[in-house]
């Protein structure tokens, strides 16, 4: 076995045994050769590995803040209580193990949990008890799993319309075949095509980059590891049009004159695979994969699957390169472009689900009439995943451009309050900025969107973020580790009502050092919420806080320092008098 | 080899192109603190200290290849605050009880601390429980000390090549965890220079610790002549002409007053122009007047505690803390990361010299409560100034308060700060 393997070795032991014993982890450190602490070490990094035995039923419930507002803590205790196990406990009940993860990807159909990864969805206390006591009685999940598809709630109209159109197999591929490489970059370069995984990076130059080096070998990776809480657009992606992202891989290859392709997929999404693994089969077929694709002289590329285990952080190219290496999957450092140092140190390229599949597009509809689409600097149109206090939560294909009132309206919003722009590292707006328009030039979005009304406690979002930032920081880099800890003393002051206006200053002050001094992206954007909600809702904090000038006087909570100390003096006084 | 020139603020330096900037710059006579940063390892980026801006771009400057023309910021405002912030959220995250460290002198944080003049930490400290894994063969691996740098990962193998050491689990709880059967294969002096790369006191080999005596140690002493500037004393206006002191001894050792008392002659100087009010050296028991310094030892770890550093900052113009206790808590707030439950069991009813049976946790009115956990003074009353160490040096405390007395600029000597 190669150490590349390693990730896809891990889950055979993960799947067959419930967990990856001593001895498994002796055997592979050997097949390896190296030591065992090595293995331990990525295995501990995932949460969907298990050092511990599991029941035979592993139950993760998301616990991400739309999950939280919609009866996560109902949906938890019914849990407990049907099964009689604990959440994140390994008992050792044979049959049911429960674990709280962050965000799977099914935000418009919370609470929802993942059984032996199928996906459960709409849950509530009723349905929990039916679901564990059909489990009980033999029934399999996948029996009563629920659909994870997520309705397209709008598309433009026809002409405008990119990704959610008629799709043909092989509409794109075809155009390879009268244009070289250069004319299919020359077209992705006029498109301005940009990377839609949240950075918005030149596609074309990644490609160029990647196109221009000399590495005999070449990758062309697809990241479909979206783990930004509220989005599920590249789920959508996958499960309508998965012929449409591996055209746009193809087309990838072409240009780049890479012969592999990786599609790392996340562990939520696991029950795609098999729809995936249909497409590629579908595509081998045809010949658009394979030797020679589609008549093409020396045209080989073929397309491998990966599956994840469960880490926000691997959704950063470089950490999910090192993930496929079949290490931890911890951010290198800023020193090379994966195009000059990626997969095994060769020129690679990472890109998301849905930018291969607008470059698919591209190709088949041509640049123009993409640019005639959208605003001046983003062209074409954007998936949104909405989520939320919203009538209609689902995919919404959106032309660039329009604004936060228009989609509102769109999905039915009930009196918005405190929007999350492209999830948790993103930004959050309030009601003064509706007008905004999403696009380059103004409020620039990712993929998610996440509505909150009037009634949500904006402390209780942000928790939910520095908790999940907390859990989900690789925990390599100082400010990343232990600031989103700090942060989260700052949120229990707030809770505790002994907040001041000194500790929202400090929050402001610390956040710019983590902005500052992170390692990655995961560090830099942790903070950035809590930053902005500080001044966004200053009404809100206003009543949350005392007022203190610079010689503030700290309120000490002496009732809550001495709660402890007379709690155990009266039960011991207890135990003397009986 | 082609020599290049660059710029580390505004000044140019020339290197070889392509090397280390930590390297360049250390070369052209300009020190960018680092701990993960080791020799010939790989750019490791992990612990942040050495955060420098490239073009503008911040960026973990042991991770920068010096080319022509780049534009390097060292030692800006920003920089050296952010630096200093690194450093104290690697304080608060562990548990860092200097005095009982077996690497304190040696210590290369520590070092950083006295070199950023850290005196107390804006974070508070999170007193997470950490273990202590002697279960290793040669080496004993405290997780309260570990800063996660990475560096005996990557530098600690055995001669066949394996790792002794790697990181397991993340986020918060990510540590360094140890691989036993590997560690047994490491020879003795394979195991000291884990202990040596160690830029804290992580990595003990057992029965070598504690190797040099005070004053031997590595960091004792520090670049000669070098001062650590005072900042951050209030300016402070009266118009007493005899100054009065007050002093008090919270959950603290009394070591801080010993340490006053060590002030010596410089006490008969200081007693023509102070007075003292209430203190233990006086054995005054009330303020009888307002004061105009009063000087803490000790945190505060029951209720008696907390009323007392009220009364004080009721009753004097400038608080300052003397010594770690009263700064964050000291050695007494190693009972942070314990229950007060555990705490109380064991000193009372499980401990080796309690009875047989004991059931009772004594209790009285009269006997001041005990607060859940050990508070630094700063989490009770505004503090407005920190004599760092364990106790602090004489001379230290000594020019605080004539600093404050009679607004005389001063600094203090590099040997005369510590936190040990």
């Amino acid at each position: 076995m190669k150490r590349t393997g390693l990730l896809s070795r891990l889950w055979e032991f993960q799947n067959n045994y419930g967990y990856i014993s001593e001895n498994a982890i002796t055997e592979i450190a050997q097949e390896l050769n190296v030591s065992k602490i090595e293995i331990e070490g990525v295995i501990s990094f995932y949460h969907f590995f298990h050092l511990k035995p599991t029941g035979k039923y592993i139950i993760y419930l998301n616990n991400s803040i739309i999950s939280e507002f919609k009866g996560f803590s109902k949906v938890k205790a019914a849990f407990e209580k049907e099964t009689g196990c604990t959440f994140g406990a390994y008992c050792k009940d044979p049959l049911f193990s429960l674990f709280e993860t962050s965000c799977i990807g099914l935000s418009d159909q919370e609470p929802a949990a993942l059984i032996n990864f199928k996906p459960f969805t709409d849950l509530t206390p009723d349905k929990v008890k039916l679901i564990i006591q059909q489990l009980k009685s033999g029934v399999y999940p996948e029996q009563i799993a629920n659909n994870p598809k997520s309705k397209i709630q709008y598309t433009p109209e026809e002409s405008k319309t990119v990704f959610f159109r008629k799709y043909l197999l092989g509409n794109s591929l075809k155009k390879l075949k009268t244009k070289n490489p250069e004319a299919i970059l020359k077209t992705i370069s006029n498109s301005e095509l940009e990377g839609h995984g949240g950075a918005f990076f030149p596609t074309a130059l990644k490609w160029k980059s990647c196109k221009e080096s000399s590495d005999n070998k070449k990758y062309v990776i697809c990241n479909a590891d979206e783990g930004e809480p509220g989005t599920f657009k590249d789920k959508a992606l996958l499960n309508n049009l998965p012929g449409l992202v591996i055209e746009g891989m193809i087309i990838a290859a072409y240009v780049t004159g890479a012969s592999n392709g990786f599609i790392y997929l996340r562990a939520e999404y696991k029950y795609l695979l098999k729809k995936l693994e249909n497409t590629l089969l579908e595509f081998k077929q045809k010949n658009y994969l394979g030797k020679n694709i589609n008549g093409i002289k020396n045209f080989n590329f073929k397309i491998k699957i990966i599956v994840g285990a469960g880490a926000y952080v691997c959704g950063a190219e470089t950490a999910l390169i090192e993930s496929m290496e079949g290490k931890r999957g911890e951010p290198r450092i800023r020193k090379y472009f994966p195009t000059d140092f990626g997969y095994l140190g060769k020129s690679t390229i990472v890109n998301n689900v849905e930018t291969f599949a607008k470059a698919a597009r591209i190709i088949e509809l041509g640049a123009k009439y993409i640019s005639s689409i959208g605003t001046k600097k983003s062209n074409g149109t954007k998936l949104l995943s909405i989520s939320g206090d919203v009538a209609k939560p689902g995919i919404y294909e959106i032309e660039w451009g329009i604004t936060i009132n228009e989609l509102l309206q769109l999905c039915q919003a009930t009196s918005p309050h405190f929007i999350q722009i492209s999830g948790p590292s993103g930004i959050c707006i309030n009601n003064t900025e509706f007008n905004r328009k999403i696009c380059k030039e103004d409020l620039i979005c990712g993929g998610s969107v996440m509505i909150f009304n009037n009634f949500r406690s904006i402390t209780r979002i942000i928790e939910n973020y520095v908790k999940f930032f907390k859990e989900e920081s690789c925990g390599t880099c100082t400010p990343c580790r232990a600031g989103n800890q700090i942060l989260h003393e700052k949120i229990k002051k707030i809770k505790r009502g002994i907040c001041t206006t000194k500790d929202l200053n400090e929050i402001k002050e610390w956040g710019k050092i983590m902005q500052l001094t992170s390692r990655c992206g995961l560090g830099q954007f942790a903070a950035n919420s809590f930053m902005m909600a500080i001044d966004k809702f200053e009404d809100y904090f206003n009543l949350k806080v005392a007022k203190c000038d610079d010689n503030c006087k700290i309120e000490f909570d002496m009732q809550s320092a001495v709660y402890d100390y007379d709690n155990l003096i009266k039960n011991t006084q207890f135990e003397l008098t009986e | 080899m082609e020599n290049i020139s660059f710029k580390i603020d505004g000044r140019v330096c020339s290197a070889e192109k392509g090397q280390n900037l930590i390297e360049a710059a250390k070369q052209n006579g300009i020190f960018i603190p680092t701990l993960c940063h080791f020799k010939h390892l790989n750019p490791l980026g992990t612990c942040r200290v050495c955060t420098v801006k490239n073009n503008g771009r911040t960026i973990a400057g042991c991770t920068v290849n010096v080319e022509e023309g780049i534009d390097i910021e060292v030692n800006t405002p920003e920089l050296l605050d952010a630096r200093k912030a690194i450093l104290e959220m690697m304080f608060v995250e562990g548990n860092h009880f200097c005095p009982s460290c077996e690497k304190s002198g040696d210590c290369q944080m520590q070092n950083l601390g006295y070199e950023t003049g850290i005196r107390f930490t804006r974070f508070p400290h999170l007193f997470v429980d950490r273990i202590v894994d002697a279960r290793p063969e040669r080496i004993v691996v405290n997780q309260n000390r570990c800063i996660k740098c990475k560096r005996c990962i990557e530098e600690v193998r055995t001669n066949d090549g394996h790792r002794v050491f790697n990181f397991t689990h993340r986020g918060n709880n990510t540590v360094v965890g140890i691989d036993y059967e590997q560690e047994a294969k490491l020879s003795e002096t394979q195991a000291e220079h884990a202990m040596h790369i160690c830029p804290t006191g992580s990595i003990l080999v057992k029965g070598k610790t504690f190797g040099k005596p005070f004053g031997d140690r590595q960091f004792d002493f520090g670049p000669e002549g070098k001062m650590i500037p005072l900042k951050e004393v209030k300016k402070h206006k009266t118009t007493n002409k005899k100054k009065r002191i007050a002093t008090t001894s919270l959950a603290g050792c009394f070591g801080c007053h010993m340490s006053m008392l060590d002030v010596d002659l410089g006490l008969l100087d200081l007693l023509e122009v102070v007075e003292f009010n209430k203190s233990p050296i006086t054995d005054i028991k009330t303020f009888t007047e307002r004061c105009d310094i009063g000087l803490i030892e000790g945190g505060c770890c029951n209720t008696h505690n907390i009323e007392v550093l009220r009364e004080f900052r009721k009753n004097c113009d400038i608080l300052v803390s003397v010594g770690e206790c009263a700064i964050w808590g000291g050695l007494p707030a190693i009972r942070n990361t314990v229950p007060l439950e555990d705490c109380l069991k064991e000193a009372y009813l499980n401990s080796m010299t309690s009875e047989k049976g004991e059931t009772i946790i004594p209790n009285h009115e009269d006997i001041p409560k005990i607060l859940n956990k050990v508070y630094s003074n700063r989490e009770v009353v505004e503090i407005d100034y920190h004599i760092p160490g364990c106790p602090p040096n004489a001379n230290h405390i000594w020019n605080v308060v004539k600093h404050i007395l009679f607004e005389e600029e001063y600094s203090i000597a590099y040997p005369e700060f510590k936190y040990d």
